[in-house]
């Protein structure tokens, strides 16, 4: 039994929620090699070398790869493919673009944001938003699966694998990279933030964010949105938590001005400790929230800032 | 060119999902159903580059029993110009509805297939990326901007970091996020029109390909619930609580 895994990097840093896709790929059962493809990314492979668990790093450092474009990513994992038994990749954007291509180029099933592994070919996934589990048992002689982290805790990188560099190159030649417009931020990815303070409808405009940025700055955290703030335009995109954004479990999420829709939930319902502050003392949110506070957020924001 | 736009049946996104009593599936029985969210923007988007006088003819083609032709007849009222039905009574996985849809991609030969990210349902985000490996098509997912231009288009995506433009050398796929555009409502004349709009019906087994399942559904749970904790009268009382009780500020 091997097991592919693919690191989420942006050719600088190996991004967190890997640790946590490795984890997952043990549970799997068999070796375990972890594939940096990118550009100049050789930092990256260096830290992937650390990580526990693994017993080599391939990496495949050309141009064609610098933007993770899924044409080509699909290619160089898909003739891969053959020494290994599972195809794993973390659900962030990069493998939810390229992994169900190495599924069709491979003729086999993906088996989707995973959040348990129940043996090396059944897995747990939520469907219909986090509204139902589903355990799924796959028939395909290999298994392509992408993973959703909040379910699996971080393996330690202390490790010492051997690295390998590899000299294919699989440009399909079709599509290219344009433009990229990326949120600058001395705050933690949301993804990897053991707090997390999000605003939402409630926040009224986007300016009124900075109300939640005092308190980030005390607590580490990192700032996210409900999916009625990034449609009203307050913020952007990127800072979405929630069925169709980002999928978090922090230590502590605060959510502020958040009524608490379904399709919200579905993003942070599984963190440790929820802290909801509305005026609105029937909005859904406190019924999920472990500590609910009914108060005016513009008081209450600046008021927490103070006694942090 | 033509744009061809497959759409889904799923549960209407405001329905409570329930599973039922034995764990075997959730229960769609005598539950509103409607077009997935994602695939309506895609069907909107369709029509849009049809108005802009990029798109000659927009193809709308669902996978399902005879039910789904709702859906369809809704594309069309929304301003599809005609639809395919391909008819199974079988729910399929992704790879062989991309399989399906390939056939289709081969007899229509459209410049730009336009489908919805993920469904609300089975939440895979998969058919569309498979669709493009199997026709052998660039993909632009989880767009939020679609420009087309010439003989490539320009595909703004939602990314993790923020947004990334990919351009595309036609025939391509998309794949739509939320904010690629606010869907229109049928009017009532478009919505009588649509049913004089053609519809064909092809049978999913006339294709020749192997649709066994690829998986077995083991059993589906309701998720865990969480406990309402408590309301808490002071900030002063919530910072006390989150360093002492909670242990998760210091």
């Amino acid at each position: 039994m091997s097991v592919l895994v693919y690191a989420e990097h942006d050719n600088q840093t190996l991004k967190a929620e890997t640790l946590k896709t490795v984890a997952a790929a043990q549970a799997m059962g068999g070796e375990i090699t972890l594939l940096v493809a990118g550009h100049h990314c050789q930092t990256v492979a260096e830290e992937a070398a650390k990580v526990n668990g693994i017993s080599k790093v391939l990496v495949a450092d050309n141009t064609a790869y610098e933007y993770q474009l899924a044409e080509n990513i699909s290619l160089l994992v898909t003739a891969l493919a053959s020494e290994h038994d599972h195809i794993v990749a973390t659900a962030l954007t990069t493998g939810k673009n390229f992994m169900p291509r190495v599924a069709a180029l491979l003729d086999v099933a993906q088996i989707s944001d995973i959040i348990g592994v129940e043996s090396s070919d059944t897995f747990v996934r939520p469907i219909y938003a986090g509204n139902a589990i589903a355990t799924v048992q796959s028939l395909d002689s290999k298994k392509v699966i992408t993973v959703r982290t909040t379910g699996f805790d971080a393996v330690a990188t202390d490790g010492n694998a051997e690295i390998v560099s590899l000299d294919t190159v699989t440009d399909a030649g079709t599509s290219s990279y344009v433009s990229e417009e990326l949120t600058v931020s001395e705050r933690p990815d949301l993804g990897a933030a053991s707090v997390i303070i999000s605003g939402g409808r409630g926040m009224q405009n986007g300016d009124n964010f900075k109300l939640l940025e005092g308190i980030a700055d005390k607590l580490g955290a990192a700032i996210g949105a409900s999916r009625a703030a990034v449609d009203a335009g307050f913020v952007p995109n990127d800072m979405q938590v929630g069925q169709t954004g980002k999928i978090v479990a922090p230590d502590l999420y605060i959510a502020v001005g958040i009524s608490g829709a379904i399709q919200h939930l579905a993003g942070m319902k599984d963190s440790k400790v929820i802290v909801a502050i509305n005026k609105d003392a029937e909005a859904p949110i406190f019924q999920v929230a472990d500590y609910g506070i009914v108060a005016d957020l513009f008081e209450a924001l600046p008021e927490l800032e103070s006694k942090l | 060119m033509k744009i061809l736009v497959p759409i889904k049946r799923v549960i209407d996104y405001n329905v409570k999902v329930r599973v039922k009593p034995d764990n075997s599936n959730v229960d769609l029985a005598n539950v509103k159903m409607a077009i997935n969210p994602f695939c309506e923007i895609a069907v909107e988007e369709a029509i849009r580059l049809k108005e802009a006088g990029i798109a000659s003819e927009v193809i709308a083609v669902s996978i399902g029993d005879k039910s789904c032709q709702e859906q369809l007849r809704t594309a069309l009222a929304l301003g599809a110009d005609r639809a395919i039905q391909i008819d199974t009574a079988e729910t399929l996985d992704a790879l062989n509805i991309a399989k399906l849809l390939q056939k289709i991609v081969e007899e229509e030969q459209p410049k730009l297939v336009i489908l919805g990210k993920q469904s609300i349902d089975s939440d895979n985000n998969q058919t569309g990326q498979m669709l493009a490996a199997l026709t052998n098509m660039p993909q632009g997912t989880f767009a939020s901007e679609v420009k087309v231009d010439g003989d490539k288009v320009n595909v703004t995506r939602e990314v993790d970091g923020g947004l990334q433009t990919v351009a595309l050398n036609l025939p391509a796929i998309v794949t739509t996020d939320l904010r690629l555009n606010e869907p229109r409502y049928a009017s009532l004349p478009n919505i009588m029109k649509a049913k004089r709009k053609p519809l064909d019906v092809k049978s999913a087994a006339d294709f020749g390909i192997d649709l066994s399942p690829r998986s077995t559904l083991l059993k589906v749970t309701p998720p865990a619930t969480r406990q309402a904790g408590i309301i808490v009268e002071s900030i002063d009382e919530l910072v006390e609580k989150l360093k002492n009780e909670a242990k998760v500020i210091s």
